[in-house]
C-alpha cells in the first residue's frame, strides 16, 4: 500500500517534473534533428559539454542566464560540426554521431582538468532557485509539481510549445518536416536542403546542451564526470516512443521521469532486500521495452539517415 | 556543393588523405596543448617516448592494444554488414564475467582444457548478448544503436551487482572486486616478468582468421553484400536476416573474447574499471583501419600508443591525459572525412 501512496504525494511529482526537464530539452532537440532527416547521436556528448559550459560560465562569475546562453552556443557549435560532416559530406550519421559524442566528452574532460587541475571535489555554484507562480502554485499537488519549479523547467515546457508551433504552424517548420520526408521536393521549391538541415541540427543541438546545463545549474550545483549517464540515449528512445511528435514526446519524457522517480523511492522502501542495481537498470530496460512496443507502428521520417545530394534521385 | 565519385580513386589519394587526417588531428591536438601552456613539439615527443621509447613502453603499448584489437575486430565485423554494434563494451564485460564465474574454481580442470573452455563460454555469452538486439532489429525493426547503447548501462549495473553480491571476493575488504581466477585459467605471459600476455597472440591470430573469413569465404562475401546494399542482397535471394544474425553472433563473441583475454591474461580478476571504454574506443580502432581486420591490429597499436604515451607525458608535462581521448575522437572524425574525400570530388556548383 505504501508503494501506491507515493504516487499521491507532491514531493514525488516535484521530483518527476525535475527529472523530466533535462529530458524534455534534449528530446525536443533530437526531435528537431530527426524531423529534418538527421539522426544526432552526438546528443550524449553535447549534453556533457552543455552541462560543463553552463556551470563553468557561472563558476567564472557569469550570471545564470549567461551560462544557459553559453551552453546553447557550445551546443550549436558541436551541431554545426555534426551537420558539416553529415549533411553536405553525407558521412555515416551513426559514425559521426558517436564521434561527436566522444569528441565533446573528451574535450569537456580535458578543459575541466585544465581549469581545475588540483580539485578532488568540483566547486559548487548557486543554481537556479524555484520560482513559485503566484496563485497557481497553491493548487494541491499539481501546483507544487508544476508551478513551484525553477525557471529552466518552465522554459522546458515552453520549448515544447514553441517547437510544436514552429514545426506545424510556420513555413520554416514545414520546410524542416519536408526535408525529413522528401528533400528533392524542397529543393524544387528553391529552398536549400543543406541550409535547412544544418539549421535544424544546430538548433536541436543547442537544446540538447541546455538540457545538459539543467543538470549542473538547476537539478544539482556542480559538474561531475559521467553526469549525463545515458540520458542522451534515453532521449533518442523517447523520440521514437513519441512518434516524432513534440506533444507525445513530452508525455513520454514525463512518464519516463515519473518511473525514474518512483524506482528511487521503491529502492528506499525495499530496505536493501533487492540489490539497488536492479532498480537503476529499470529505466534503461523500460526504454528498450518502449522501443519494442512502438516499433511496429513507428513511422520514421522517410529521409531519416538518407544523405541528400543535389541532382540525385 | 555536390559530391561526384572519382572514376578511379588513385593510390596516391587513398594514402595521402588518411595521412593528412592524422596530421590534421595532431594540429588540433597541438592547439589544445598550447592552450594548456605547453610546447606541442615537446609534448608529442614525450607521448612518442612514453609509447615506444623503451622496451617497457613498447610492451606496455602492445598490452594496452590487446583488448582494443578484440573490440576493434568486433566492431569492424559488425559495421561491415552495417550492423551498428555500439555494445562491445557490454559484451566485453560479459566475457570477463563468465571467465571469472567459471575460472575461480567452479571447474577444477587442467589448463589445456580449462582455457579453451573459458574462451568458448565467453564467446557464447557475448554472442547471445548481441543476438538480442539483432533479433529485435530483424523481428521488430528496433534500431540496434539505441538498444546496444542502453544494454551497456544495464550490463555494467549487472556486473556491479554481482561484484557486490555473489562474485565479491571475501578477502577484498569491502572493495567491489572478484576473486582471482585459478592459475589453470590464466593465459601465460609472453616474456616472463613482463605484462604482455598470450591474449595478444590470440588477438592477432583472430585478426588474420577474420581477414580470411571476410575476403575468402561465402559468409564474408554475404556480410559485405548485406552491408553494401541489403535490398539488393535480398533481391538476389540472400537470407539477409540470417546473415545479420550470424554477424551479430560473431561480433558479440569476439568482443567477449576480449574480456576473457583481459581477465585471464592481465588482471586476473573482475573490477568495475576493467575497461576504460574499450568498447567505444573499438569503434575508432575499426574506422581507422577502414574495417580491415589486419588493419585493426595496427590501428589498435596506434590508439593504444596514444593512451599509454599520453599517460606518461601527463605525469611529466602537466597536460591532462584526456588529450589522448581528444586525439582518438578527432582522428575518427578526420579519418572518415578523409576517406570520403579520397573517393569523391567536391564540386562547388
Amino acid at each position: 500500500m505504501e508503494a501506491l501512496e507515493i504516487l499521491f504525494t507532491a514531493s514525488f511529482w516535484v521530483a518527476a517534473i525535475r527529472i523530466a526537464s533535462p529530458l524534455i530539452f534534449a528530446t525536443m532537440g533530437e526531435l528537431i534533428c530527426e524531423r529534418a532527416g538527421v539522426l544526432n547521436l552526438g546528443i550524449e556528448g553535447i549534453m556533457t559539454a552543455g552541462a560543463f559550459a553552463g556551470w563553468f560560465t557561472v563558476y567564472l562569475g557569469g550570471d545564470l542566464w549567461t551560462g544557459v546562453l553559453v551552453a546553447a552556443l557550445v551546443g550549436m557549435t558541436l551541431g554545426l560540426l555534426h551537420s558539416v560532416l553529415t549533411v553536405p559530406l553525407g558521412l555515416s550519421q551513426h559514425v559521426v554521431g558517436i564521434g561527436i559524442t566522444m569528441l565533446a566528452t573528451s574535450l569537456t574532460y580535458y578543459f575541466y582538468r585544465l581549469a581545475l587541475p588540483e580539485v578532488t571535489s568540483p566547486p559548487k555554484i548557486v543554481p537556479f532557485e524555484p520560482w513559485a507562480v503566484p496563485g497557481l502554485s497553491k493548487l494541491p499537488i499539481v501546483g507544487e509539481a508544476l508551478f513551484n519549479q525553477t525557471p529552466l523547467t518552465y522554459m522546458a515546457f515552453a520549448t515544447v510549445i514553441v517547437v510544436a508551433w514552429a514545426l506545424y504552424r510556420t513555413p520554416l517548420g514545414l520546410a524542416v518536416r519536408a526535408v525529413g520526408e522528401n528533400p528533392s521536393a524542397v529543393e524544387a521549391q528553391g529552398i536549400s536542403v543543406t541550409i535547412i538541415r544544418t539549421g535544424a541540427v544546430m538548433a536541436g543541438s543547442a537544446l540538447m546542451a541546455i538540457g545538459g546545463a539543467f543538470l549542473t545549474m538547476s537539478a544539482f550545483n556542480s559538474f561531475f564526470f559521467n553526469m549525463i549517464n545515458g540520458r542522451g540515449w534515453v532521449c533518442i528512445a523517447l523520440v521514437v516512443f513519441g512518434s516524432w511528435r513534440p506533444g507525445k514526446a513530452l508525455i513520454g519524457a514525463i512518464l519516463f521521469a515519473a518511473f525514474d522517480a518512483y524506482q528511487i523511492r521503491l529502492q528506499q522502501l525495499s530496505g536493501g532486500i533487492v540489490p539497488y542495481q536492479i532498480f537503476l537498470m529499470l529505466p534503461y530496460a523500460l526504454s528498450i521495452l518502449a522501443l519494442i512496443v512502438v516499433a511496429r507502428r513507428a513511422t520514421y521520417p522517410k529521409a531519416l539517415m538518407v544523405p541528400y545530394q543535389k541532382g540525385e534521385r | 556543393m555536390r559530391l561526384e565519385p572519382k572514376p578511379a580513386p588513385s593510390l596516391a589519394a587513398s594514402i595521402l588523405y588518411p595521412v593528412g587526417a592524422i596530421f590534421g588531428t595532431f594540429i588540433i591536438a597541438g592547439l589544445l596543448v598550447m592552450a594548456a601552456g605547453a610546447n606541442p613539439i615537446s609534448v608529442f615527443g614525450l607521448v612518442l617516448k612514453g609509447a615506444a621509447g623503451s622496451q617497457f613502453a613498447i610492451l606496455e603499448t602492445l598490452t594496452r592494444a590487446t583488448p582494443l584489437i578484440f573490440t576493434g575486430l568486433a566492431v569492424a565485423v559488425a559495421f561491415r554488414a552495417k550492423l551498428w554494434n555500439i555494445g562491445a563494451e557490454a559484451q566485453f564485460y560479459i566475457g570477463a564475467t563468465v571467465t571469472v564465474i567459471l575460472g575461480t574454481g567452479a571447474l577444477p580442470l587442467p589448463a589445456f582444457i580449462l582455457v579453451p573452455l573459458l574462451m568458448i563460454a565467453a564467446l557464447l555469452c557475448g554472442a547471445l548478448l548481441l543476438a538480442g538486439p539483432a533479433w529485435l532489429k530483424i523481428r521488430f525493426g528496433v534500431d540496434e544503436v539505441v538498444t546496444t547503447l542502453l544494454l551497456n548501462f544495464i550490463v555494467l549495473l549487472f556486473v556491479s551487482m554481482l561484484l557486490e553480491g555473489v562474485l565479491k571476493d571475501p578477502m577484498s575488504l569491502g572493495w567491489p572486486q572478484s576473486a582471482k581466477v585459478m592459475t589453470e585459467a590464466q593465459l601465460p605471459r609472453i616474456i616472463t616478468g613482463k605484462r604482455l600476455h598470450y591474449g595478444f597472440v590470440i588477438a592477432v591470430a583472430l585478426a588474420i582468421a577474420l581477414w580470411f573469413v571476410m575476403k575468402k569465404t561465402v559468409l564474408g562475401y554475404e556480410m559485405r553484400a548485406v552491408g553494401h546494399n541489403a535490398g539488393a542482397a535480398r533481391f538476389l535471394g540472400m537470407p539477409v536476416n540470417g546473415i545479420v544474425m550470424k554477424t551479430a553472433l560473431l561480433s558479440g563473441g569476439i568482443a567477449a573474447l576480449g574480456g576473457f583475454s583481459e581477465v585471464a591474461g592481465l588482471k586476473g580478476n573482475l573490477t568495475l574499471d576493467l575497461s576504460p571504454g574499450f568498447g567505444y574506443t573499438g569503434i575508432v580502432v575499426a574506422m581507422l583501419a577502414m574495417l580491415n581486420p589486419i588493419g585493426v591490429v595496427f590501428s589498435a597499436i596506434f590508439v593504444a600508443g596514444i593512451f599509454v604515451g599520453a599517460a606518461a607525458m601527463s605525469r611529466a608535462a602537466g597536460v591532462p591525459s584526456y588529450i589522448a581521448d581528444v586525439i582518438v575522437a578527432t582522428s575518427l572524425l578526420t579519418m572518415v572525412t578523409a576517406i570520403m574525400l579520397s573517393r569523391y570530388r567536391v564540386r562547388w556548383r
